[in-house]
C-alpha cells in the first residue's frame, strides 16, 4: 500500500451491506474454493486411472467427516458460482441492470445456491440408500 | 503522445475477458454434466465407475471439462492475485505457480481420462 496522503475511496467497512457486495465477494471466494475442489476432481480421475486401490483411497477420503464437509462446501460453492456466473453472463448481454431486477437476481442466486446444494445431497443420500 | 506511447493497449486485453466467458459458458453446461456423472458414480463400484468414464462420449466431455475448468480457474485466480497482491515479487511467483499447477492439473486429468478410455 502506498503511504501517500492521497484520498482513498471508502472501503467495505464503511458501506451498509447489500446483496450486490455479497454476491461479488462470494463469487471470488467460491472461485478460490472451487480451484482447490478441482484438484480433488483431478485426483479422483488419476486414482480411477491408477486402479481399484488408489480409487478406494480417494473414496475413503471423501467419506471421512472432513471429506464430506469439504464436498458439501464445494457443492454449495459450485452451485453459487454456477448461478451467479449465469447471472453475470446474462448481464454481459446488457440485461437485468434495473436496480430492482439486480437486487432480486442477487437474492435468487443466493437462495437458489442453497436449494441446489440440498437437492444434490438429497440425491446422494437417496443413491446411497439412506446411509 | 510520448507519455502514452508504450502504455497503451497491448491489443490482447480483450482476449482474457473473452476466454473467461467462453470457458464460463462451456462450464455452465459441463459443470451440470459432471455433477450428474458424480451422482451416478455414488452408487457404483470401481469397475462400473471406470466403465462409465471409459465410454467415448463421457471421456470426451470429461476431457473438455478438465481443460475448460483449469483454464477458467487460472484466469479467475489471475485477476484475484492482480487485485489483492501488491508485492511485485510475490505476485509474479503466485501467478507463475497458479499457471504451472493449472497446466499440470489439466495435463494429468487428460492423461488419466485417456488411460481410462483406452483401458491401460
Amino acid at each position: 500500500m502506498p503511504a501517500s496522503a492521497r484520498p482513498l475511496s471508502p472501503h467495505i467497512s464503511i458501506y451498509k451491506w447489500q446483496i450486490q457486495m455479497v454476491t461479488s465477494i462470494l463469487h471470488r471466494a467460491t472461485g478460490i474454493a472451487l480451484a482447490v475442489g478441482l484438484l480433488l476432481v483431478a485426483w479422483g480421475l488419476i486414482a480411477l486411472a491408477a486402479g481399484p486401490e488408489a480409487f478406494g483411497e480417494h473414496i475413503a477420503f471423501c467419506r471421512t467427516g472432513i471429506g464430506t464437509f469439504l464436498l458439501v462446501g464445494w457443492t454449495w460453492s459450485l452451485a453459487f458460482h454456477f448461478l451467479n456466473g449465469v447471472r453475470h453472463l446474462w448481464q454481459d448481454l446488457g440485461i437485468g441492470y434495473a436496480p430492482a431486477t439486480f437486487v432480486r437476481a442477487g437474492w435468487v442466486v443466493l437462495v437458489g445456491s442453497f436449494v441446489l446444494t440440498a437437492l444434490v445431497w438429497a440425491c446422494v443420500i437417496a443413491q446411497r440408500g439412506g446411509a | 503522445m510520448k507519455i502514452a506511447r508504450g502504455l497503451g493497449s497491448a491489443k490482447s486485453g480483450a482476449h482474457h475477458f473473452m476466454v473467461q466467458r467462453i470457458t464460463a459458458v462451456a462450464l455452465a453446461a459441463l459443470g451440470l454434466w459432471v455433477v450428474w456423472i458424480a451422482l451416478e458414480m455414488v452408487r457404483m463400484d470401481y469397475a462400473a465407475a471406470h466403465a462409465l468414464i471409459a465410454k467415448p462420449w463421457n471421456a470426451v466431455l470429461m476431457i473438455a471439462f478438465a481443460i475448460a475448468a483449469f483454464w477458467h480457474t487460472q484466469l479467475g485466480l489471475q485477476v484475484i492475485i492482480e487485485d489483492y497482491v501488491h508485492a511485485r515479487g510475490l505476485e509474479l511467483t503466485l501467478q507463475i505457480a497458479v499457471k504451472f499447477v493449472c497446466f499440470l492439473g489439466a495435463a494429468a486429468s487428460v492423461l488419466a481420462v485417456v488411460r481410462i478410455a483406452l483401458g491401460s
